[in-house]
């Protein structure tokens, strides 16, 4: 099985975790997100967990550790796209993790990272984040 | 436990290839048995926890799994069964924290807290065998009004 791609992107590394997470898998991704941290400079690192169906006390513990190497080496860690039910089974695990920031999306994320990341809108007050258009949603290339 | 039990499927657990195959049968099973996506999600996340306590502690075994009917509900009955070192002290390997491998500590503890029963048979050098049931949450065959 492939890695988990660490994409720069500006200021940050996003990483999204899409399905199945092997332990080894979960591991390599510690080393990798560390070595990119080094390479790109960069100083934040948001985590995309929203595909992730379930997150046991190894992938908690996982998050927990990039996060805190991710602090040695000066770079902020933000955990987004949590599914509800994942949180309500982590609460009844044990596992809180406090050391973890989270944030509902990639760009609250950034948000709250303060740092530069490419096609972040400006932030105004609290207007709602997103108007999608009420149309059919499709569009047609005749 | 009174549970008629349907058929049994047994899965090896030898390495963490065999854990991921032990949470997709679990949740595939659920989903089928009509569990809710948090019910789903709690037993998969047990299981998991389980699988690797008889992987890692137990030095691997094997997960059997059996439909459980009560009442008219359905649930399903997971036990995690190797043969390795045993557990000295139950109690204390049930505490919150408490850990030998290189884990937080919630895997027994929290497992027991996401499942509906929770049983462990365990001695030194007679290997341990955990088992867990959980039931769906709404009986499957309650009466659903259509129209």
């Amino acid at each position: 099985m492939s890695q988990i791609p660490v994409i720069p992107l500006g200021d940050v590394l996003l990483v999204s975790i899409q399905g199945e997470l092997h332990d080894a898998m979960a591991l390599s991704l510690q080393n990798d997100v560390t070595m990119a941290i080094e390479q790109h400079g960069a100083r934040g690192v948001i985590i995309d967990i929203s595909a992730v169906d379930m997150v046991d006390s190894f992938l908690g513990r996982v998050l927990a550790e990039i996060a805190a190497c991710s602090r040695l080496l000066g770079a902020d860690t933000v955990v987004v796209g949590m599914r509800p039910a994942v949180a309500i089974t982590l609460v009844e695990l044990g596992l809180t993790l406090p050391e973890l920031r989270t944030a509902r999306t990639v760009a609250d994320a950034a948000a709250l990272l303060g740092l530069w990341v490419p096609f972040q809108t400006p932030r105004t007050s609290t207007a709602p984040p997103e108007e999608i258009d009420g149309g059919s949603g499709t569009r047609d290339v005749s | 436990m009174s549970a008629a039990g349907g058929t049994a499927a047994r899965l090896p657990i030898l390495s963490d290839a065999d854990l991921s195959l032990v949470r997709q049968r679990v949740r595939a099973k659920a989903q089928e048995l009509g569990f809710g996506l948090v019910q789903q999600t709690k037993l998969v996340t047990a299981a998991s926890e389980l699988a690797r306590n008889t992987l890692v502690h137990g030095g691997g075994g094997e997960m059997e799994m059996t439909e459980v009917t009560q009442t008219g509900r359905h649930g399903l009955r997971l036990s995690f069964i190797d043969s390795g070192p045993g557990l000295a002290d139950v109690e204390q390997a049930l505490t919150d924290g408490y850990t030998t491998g290189n884990g937080l500590g919630m895997g027994l503890g929290g497992a027991r807290r996401l499942v509906h029963e929770f049983t462990i048979d365990t001695a030194p050098q007679r290997g341990t065998t955990v088992t867990i049931v959980a039931w769906a949450s709404t009986p499957v065959d309650s009466p659903v009004v259509r129209r």
